[in-house]
């Protein structure tokens, strides 16, 4: 046992002090500054386990402080920084730099279908419009023993698991192209947030399936798994949304 | 966002007038809406979207003696949390933490939030850290949890209420003031009360002034004062450090809790959770070192305790890796269907950070800088006090901005959850019960006056100093001097780095000149409350020459309950801005509340 403990330190642990250069091209928009967003590129020296969130903050740091991006827990769970990574939405706080290809420069910017604000930020209210549109609370009349909490059975509690570990990061409906070209589709993330009470047996409401069962609800979904390559909290996004769609044509379950 | 459309403007400031103003949206800010809001006309001001606050990164659970998977009672939980605060808790504030639990956890269950569940469908509870059965006897299952994302789901189910109360939210908008309006009394006497909060909003630079008859601080902590911390990079202390600059007293700020399982090198939390489900820390030589130190509830005594002992080993040389200088977090005797249902993040947080499989490598550790237990003194009304027993009128503080004192000196594991959501609700409650007896205090003249002039003229700031450069310098001044383990000469130490850093703040350079997310000029402001609260740490951890809990002074190893069973009281005195604390900082001490527990040794 104690050997084989020794032995084990960590390959990438954090006593590795390799560092290498990356070039990171970043898409601008300063507002006042700017009339369209442009392109601009900055080298950091970076070490293989720090994140891409590290070297927003070593340029912001270190060489240009009016670069701005959201970010708070820089740990996957708060949803902060989603961003358009390479092409693909990530977290900056959960993207490491040697998982990406560092022989080639590394492309950020905004995630899209949300009115650019300003560099890596944009406009969240639209999303979160969509989120509150479908009723993401618990709608149930009985009432529990006084004191006491509803029964629901294991099972049931890990009916609608996967969709509790929504973070709200809006990685998945600015990954849709459904979204990119109409605005008004509720997205991927709103009908994750259904979900999560259509499938909770404490929940006694058939509303949101009336919500979504509308020409910007589930139907506009074209299953082009998007969603579910961008979420960073590994929910089976496109596989909720065709629960739901199921459940509509059904009935709650 | 912002429902309400009676908001005026005067000359580019904009006025608003509320009954009550919720200050953070974390857990503690939004338990308090959910009372308040559907009572009276209420605002909840964040500098974040309420999703993003740091309550969503609590792991483990939260504590409640329900006693449903076995035998527990509230009194025994009231003792350990006193044990665990190495007797520097408020004990009549314990037994209203340990009581109110029960409905809390209730109240957020049937508030929908998805708990684990025990096999007859009851609310599941698993093991954690201080928390035991009879009065120490052996651990007892009292956390109610969902998998390892409890906070998540605490800070989700909130925001959903808030969303169907319909509360008016403004995100992204910072406050900077609490605004305070001179009243004489009948008999003559004048005193300030609280009439509203000034903030600034991020999006478009503009000022904003809440007017209200009560104000709720909700900011949580400010873990940042340190560099490997658990905490948000938003965790900067600004209501704390708003309410110090007011000349309002802060309580136990020496009392740091450095939380012993942080990713090595990273200080990402690993949940207290792991270890009670079984995980078991161990040194180089594979030995689980805690048997020592703790022998009747080893890994699971409490986070000072276990820090300590962390560093200890790694000091003795028993660290692991080529610089031993960690420890192990071992899971991999655990069923991987368990760790895959109870543990999920916390495993994917060392895959994804370190490289390493928790299924079958230990996970490096240290401990992490991760809760203030100090803050701003209460009452057990959540009420803010002006000195030991004076109640400042209409304000409130709830969370870990505020010292109730319900941790004392070490906070146990799952009663930060559980403190956010009593007197969270305490908060709400009592504020929109005075608010409704009260009418709109005036306000000052130039209630914006302040604010406007902070922000300018840091956004005007030329100078050649660096923020990130006087950032890190100040935390890892403090990881160096001010840790698991000080003495004077470290704390003197640190004293001088502080002094130094906040003359060359003075020199400052913000480089985004712009009204629109100006992060800059935030981090600029925020690093102005982190240089002002670690002077109070660092001050008040000097003049406590003992030891207890998350103080651990290396030059006076033992509790002194003699001259030291007291609250530390600070005060702000004078020039803010002269260079030695010991001329702006006055301290005092408070009385604890003893009720049924008389200080013990304290042995795990």
């Amino acid at each position: 046992m104690s050997t084989a403990i020794a032995d084990r330190a960590p390959a990438s642990g954090p006593e590795s002090i390799q560092t290498f250069t990356v070039t990171v091209i970043i898409r601008r928009f300063l507002p006042g500054i700017d009339l369209e967003p442009r392109w601009e590129d900055f080298d950091v020296e970076m070490l293989p386990t720090d994140r891409v969130l590290d070297a927003l903050h070593k340029i912001k740091w270190e060489q240009d402080g009016s670069l701005t991006f959201r970010r708070s827990c820089a740990h996957g769970i708060c949803g902060s920084d989603a961003m358009r990574i390479n092409g693909r939405n990530r977290l900056a706080c959960k993207t490491l730099i040697k998982d990406l290809d560092i022989s080639k420069p590394i492309y950020i910017e905004a995630i899209k279908g949300l009115p650019l604000e300003k560099d890596l930020v944009v406009d969240m209210e639209p999303f979160f419009d969509s989120f509150r549109e479908v009723q993401p609370f618990l709608i149930a009349n009985s009432k529990p023993k006084e004191g006491k909490e509803r029964v629901q059975s294991p099972e049931d509690r890990a009916r609608f698991d996967d969709t509790t570990k929504c973070i709200l990061c809006a990685a998945c409906t600015s990954s849709c192209p459904i979204f990119w070209t109409d605005g008004q589709y509720f997205g991927p993330a709103a009908i994750v947030n259904a979900h999560r009470f259509i499938f909770d047996s404490r929940d006694e409401s058939n509303v949101r399936l009336d919500i979504l069962d509308d020409k910007e609800g589930v139907w506009r979904c074209r299953t082009t798994f998007n969603c579910t390559e961008a979420c960073p909290r590994g929910i089976q996004v496109t596989q909720a949304i065709a629960e739901v769609k199921q459940a509509i044509l059904r009935g709650k379950p | 966002m912002p429902t309400e459309s009676d908001s005026t403007v005067v000359d580019g400031v904009h006025y608003h007038q509320f009954d009550v103003v919720i200050v953070g949206a974390g857990g503690a800010g939004m338990r308090a809406a959910i009372e308040a809001g559907p009572k009276v006309k209420t605002a909840v001001i964040s500098k974040l979207y309420p999703t993003r606050s740091h309550t969503g990164a609590a792991q483990g659970g939260m504590a409640a003696a329900l006693a449903n998977v076995e035998e527990d009672s509230w009194e025994w939980h009231t003792f350990d949390t006193v044990k665990g605060g190495d007797y520097l808790v408020d004990q009549d504030a314990a037994e209203i933490l340990a009581k109110e639990a029960i409905e809390a956890v209730i109240d957020l269950e049937n508030m929908g939030l998805p708990f684990n569940r025990t096999p007859d469908g009851k609310i599941d509870q698993r093991r954690f850290g201080g928390h035991t059965a009879e009065h120490g006897k052996s651990p007892v299952r009292r956390a109610c949890y969902a998998a390892d994302r409890t906070g998540h789901m605490i800070l989700q189910t909130l925001y959903q209420n808030c969303v169907k109360f319909g509360i008016n939210f403004f995100n992204e908008y910072y406050v900077l003031d609490l605004v305070m309006t001179p009243v004489t009394a009948s008999d003559g006497t004048t005193s300030d009360k609280p009439s509203g909060v000034v903030a600034y909003d991020l999006a478009t630079g503009e000022i904003h002034v809440f007017q209200a008859k009560a104000v709720i601080f909700a900011t949580g902590g400010f873990g940042k004062i340190y560099k490997t911390t658990s905490n948000a990079h938003t965790l900067t202390g600004d209501g704390v450090g708003i309410i110090w600059r007011k000349g309002l007293p802060l309580e136990d700020m020496e009392f740091f809790q450095f939380h012993p399982t942080g990713l090595a090198g990273l200080g990402i939390l690993l949940s207290e959770a792991a270890r009670g489900e079984g995980a078991i820390l161990r040194n180089s030589e594979g030995e689980r070192f805690m048997e020592r130190y703790a022998p009747t509830i080893k890994d699971l005594a409490p986070r000072d305790i276990v820090a300590r002992c962390m560093a200890t080993e790694i000091r003795e040389g028993r660290g692991g890796g080529p610089n031993k200088d960690y420890v192990y977090l071992d899971i991999t005797h655990l069923d991987p269907a368990v760790i895959d249902a109870k543990l999920p993040d916390i495993t994917e947080f060392a895959r994804t950070y370190l490289g390493v499989e928790p299924y079958t490598e230990p996970v490096p550790v240290l401990p992490t800088a991760h809760y203030a237990m100090g803050g701003i003194p209460t009452n057990v009304n959540a009420e803010v006090l002006s000195d030991n027993t004076t109640v400042v009128p209409g304000l409130y503080a709830a969370g870990e901005c505020a010292c109730v004192s319900v941790h004392g000196s070490n906070r146990l594991g799952t009663n930060s959850l559980l403190d956010i959501n009593v007197f969270g609700k305490r908060a709400g409650n009592n504020a929109a019960a005075y608010a409704l007896t009260v009418d709109m205090p005036p306000l000052p003249p130039n209630a914006a006056d302040w604010v406007i002039n902070l922000v300018e003229s840091a956004r005007a700031s030329n100078g050649t100093e660096r923020l990130s450069a006087i950032r890190k310098e100040l935390q890892d001044s403090m990881d160096r001097n001010a840790q698991v383990f000080r003495t004077d000469e470290t704390l003197n130490e640190v004293t001088r780095v502080i002094e130094n850093l906040r003359e060359r703040y003075k020199n400052i350079g913000v480089q985004d000149k712009g009204k629109r997310f100006n992060t800059d000029l935030l981090e600029a402001i925020e690093l102005g409350f982190l240089l002002d609260l670690a002077e109070v740490v660092v001050y008040s951890a000097l003049s406590r020459k003992e030891s207890r809990g998350g103080h651990f002074r290396e030059d006076y190893p033992t509790r002194d309950d003699a001259n030291y069973l007291v609250h530390t009281m600070a005060y702000l005195t004078g020039d803010a801005h002269s260079a030695d604390a010991g001329d702006h900082i006055r301290l005092d001490t408070k009385p604890v509340v003893i009720t049924n527990y008389q200080p013990m040794e304290r042995k795990y």
